[in-house]
């Protein structure tokens, strides 16, 4: 009898119903747990056959992890929220409206239909050599495919690279960052609140992981609180494709204004290094100044100090510098034309 | 428990890349075993160790020693404790994050690498031109006098064996295991970071095949948890009682004509006037 080896590895499927039940599982299998949301990261490692867990933890009817609540003190979404619910939701486009926008700007339709908030912050690096199967330093080798004299680069890190330069092609996580979103996580020695901006970690603190998740952490929900609510927000995305893609570089800012001065920003970029960045640098400039293309002008040449980029990424460097510009001044390259 | 990590390399082969990090339990539960069974033996089963008595030559040297013998100079304790603290930054910058310690710790290692070579290549120069370079080396003599102690230990018959030069045997045997582990890291890691971001190299990760550079690393890692039961073998002596005399001589840089005579050999450690000064194989050495 032919055997047909073409498929996705086998695995034991768990499809539990309430988070402590999740919990025992990931508990119960530690690493070798996978935990699958939307499963539109996961299913491009199993169908590649990278990535073979033994055991697979479905979220998928974990109900009390799709719940959005909006109240006065701000915004908590579950997980498993899908980015249609998020962008969809009323409390969210009207308060805290850069994150609906950050999550339309997410892949497609379909694909914001089935996947969720949650696995859009926790998803894994898309480096081709990594997601190739090639032992290199994220996947626990020693070295780096793409930062080599022949590496293709164009979407890797310009920035904060150590060793591993693949960036986080995460949309809604400066959108996060810039709202000062809270991320819920609850694990074996119970629930942790992590700042969004603690939640991804770099290749210099752990070169196999994205975030702070551990083996039987789960991310039960993500809290916004209402201190950004109504704030001027701008959000912009650059892709190779307008209609389906990972950012090159994506922007988020969060700013409240007194008068014609800014009086309190926040700002992040992603898709330039290995995590999403906060840039405290220059929220600390740009405070208390005219928001007016000088400003800006000085806030997208601080943003970009200490760039690096590789053979093929040195166009992200003006990127960036214009894109927060942009979003410093609260305007497009057309508006602000 | 697999004792290599292997991978297969973009070409199809299978390629080392690390050691498996479940060895740095080995190394601690190795050396924590070893300082176990050393602390019993000499507690209850060891018996004292007695010394030939010193010849008409010996004792005429003897009365020479003055009241404080330097025993390492200022720049070789300089060269210790400067080894010391970039190697104890090595090993938690190293297996801190691999037991679960997550931090920035790649900048912080090859730092801490850059310290200990050169303070390594000072000591090589140093011991070299400055020292005497024989003295840490086990020779006839030592041989012959660990054979005498271990007849003895078993209750054979056998000659007391004779005191010790600047270095008993021991301490010279020690000293040769981490002469190389200490050239197997540093010569692995200085290639090692014509992988990562220094100032020192252009990157450049195909310097060699994907197996040589495995090996490397799997050479780097097995040096290095090496290190951790050797270091806590060193430690576990620098504390024990009969040898605190030593410890504290690597900080003051002297010891008693006391504490000289009880354990060294004036014949082979030949000092005079509180320094020490060349003996019948050169001069003195300090690790």
């Amino acid at each position: 009898m032919a055997v047909i080896r073409d498929v996705i590895p086998a695995f034991e499927l768990f499809q539990p119903t309430t988070t402590d039940e999740t919990l025992a599982l990931l508990a119960r299998y530690g690493q070798s747990a996978w935990v699958f949301a939307g499963g539109l990261d996961s299913m491009d490692w199993f169908a590649d056959r990278v990535k073979r867990p033994e055991f697979v933890v479905d979220l998928s009817q974990v109900k009390e992890l799709t719940r959005v609540r909006a109240g006065a003190d701000g915004v908590e979404i579950g997980a498993m929220a899908t980015l249609t619910e998020v962008v969809q939701h009323p409390a969210i486009k009207e308060k805290y409206g850069l994150l609906a926008e950050a999550a339309e700007f997410a892949a497609s339709p379909q694909i914001r239909n089935q996947g969720t908030i949650g696995g859009n912050v926790s998803q894994d690096a898309r480096c081709w050599y990594y997601r190739g199967g090639w032992p290199c330093y994220r996947a626990g080798g020693n070295i780096c495919y793409a930062d080599s004299p022949r590496g293709m680069n164009r979407e890797h890190a310009i920035l904060d690279a150590v060793r591993c330069v693949a960036v986080n092609p995460s949309d809604t996580a400066p959108a996060l960052i810039a709202l000062d979103a809270k991320m819920v996580i609850r694990g074996p020695k119970g629930e942790r609140v992590v700042d969004a901006e603690d939640y991804f970690i770099g290749p210099a603190i752990d070169i196999t992981c994205m975030t702070v998740l551990r083996p039987g952490d789960l991310l039960t929900s993500i809290r916004i609180p209402s201190t950004w609510a109504g704030s001027k927000f701008y959000f912009e995305k650059v892709r190779d494709r307008k209609v389906w893609d990972f950012p090159l570089v994506n922007v988020a800012s969060a700013v409240k204004m007194s008068g014609n001065s800014i009086q309190d920003i926040r700002l992040a970029v992603n898709a330039v290094a290995c995590r999403p960045l906060r840039l405290t640098a220059v929220e600390v400039a740009v405070k208390g100044k005219p928001r007016n293309a000088e400003t800006a002008e000085a806030a997208g040449k601080l943003a970009i100090q200490g760039a690096e980029p590789l053979q093929y990424n040195g166009y992200k460097v003006p990127l960036m510098r214009n894109l927060v510009k942009r979003a410093v001044r609260g305007m497009s390259g057309e508006e602000a034309a | 428990m697999k004792f290599i990590q292997w991978a297969t390399s973009p070409w199809g082969e299978k390629i080392p890349t690390h050691i498996s990090w479940g060895l740095i339990w080995v190394a601690i539960i190795a050396g924590a075993l070893f300082l176990i069974v050393h602390a019993i033996y000499v507690g209850f089963v060891a018996r004292p160790e007695a010394t030939a008595p010193m010849d008409s030559k010996q004792a005429a040297a003897a009365a020479r020693v003055p009241a404080r013998v330097t025993r390492h100079s200022f720049g070789a304790r300089a060269f210790h404790w400067v080894m010391a603290a970039s190697m104890f930054v090595l090993l938690v910058t190293a297996f801190l994050p691999k037991v679960g310690y997550q931090f920035d710790w790649v900048k912080l290692h090859w730092i801490a690498g850059v310290v200990l070579t050169i303070s390594v290549i000072y000591h090589i120069i140093h011991a070299t031109f400055v020292l005497d370079f024989w003295s840490i080396w086990p020779d006839s003599q030592d041989i012959g006098d660990a054979s005498k102690r271990l007849k003895r230990a078993r209750g054979q018959s056998a000659p007391a064996p004779m005191r010790a030069g600047k270095y008993p045997l021991e301490n010279k045997l020690f000293h040769l295991i981490v002469l190389l582990a200490g050239l197997s890291v540093i010569v692995t890691g200085v290639f090692m970071m014509s992988r990562v971001r220094t100032p020192f190299f252009t990157r450049d990760p195909y310097l060699f095949g994907d197996t040589t550079w495995g090996w490397m690393y799997v050479l780097h890692g097995l040096a290095g948890i090496g290190f951790v039961a050797l270091i806590m073998a060193h430690i576990y002596f620098a504390v024990r009682p009969e040898k605190l005399f030593l410890t504290k001589s690597m900080i003051v840089g002297w010891i008693t004509k006391e504490q000289f005579l009880e354990h060294h050999d004036p014949e082979r450690w030949n000092v005079e006037g509180g320094a020490s000064k060349a003996g019948p194989k050169g001069r003195e050495v300090a690790t």
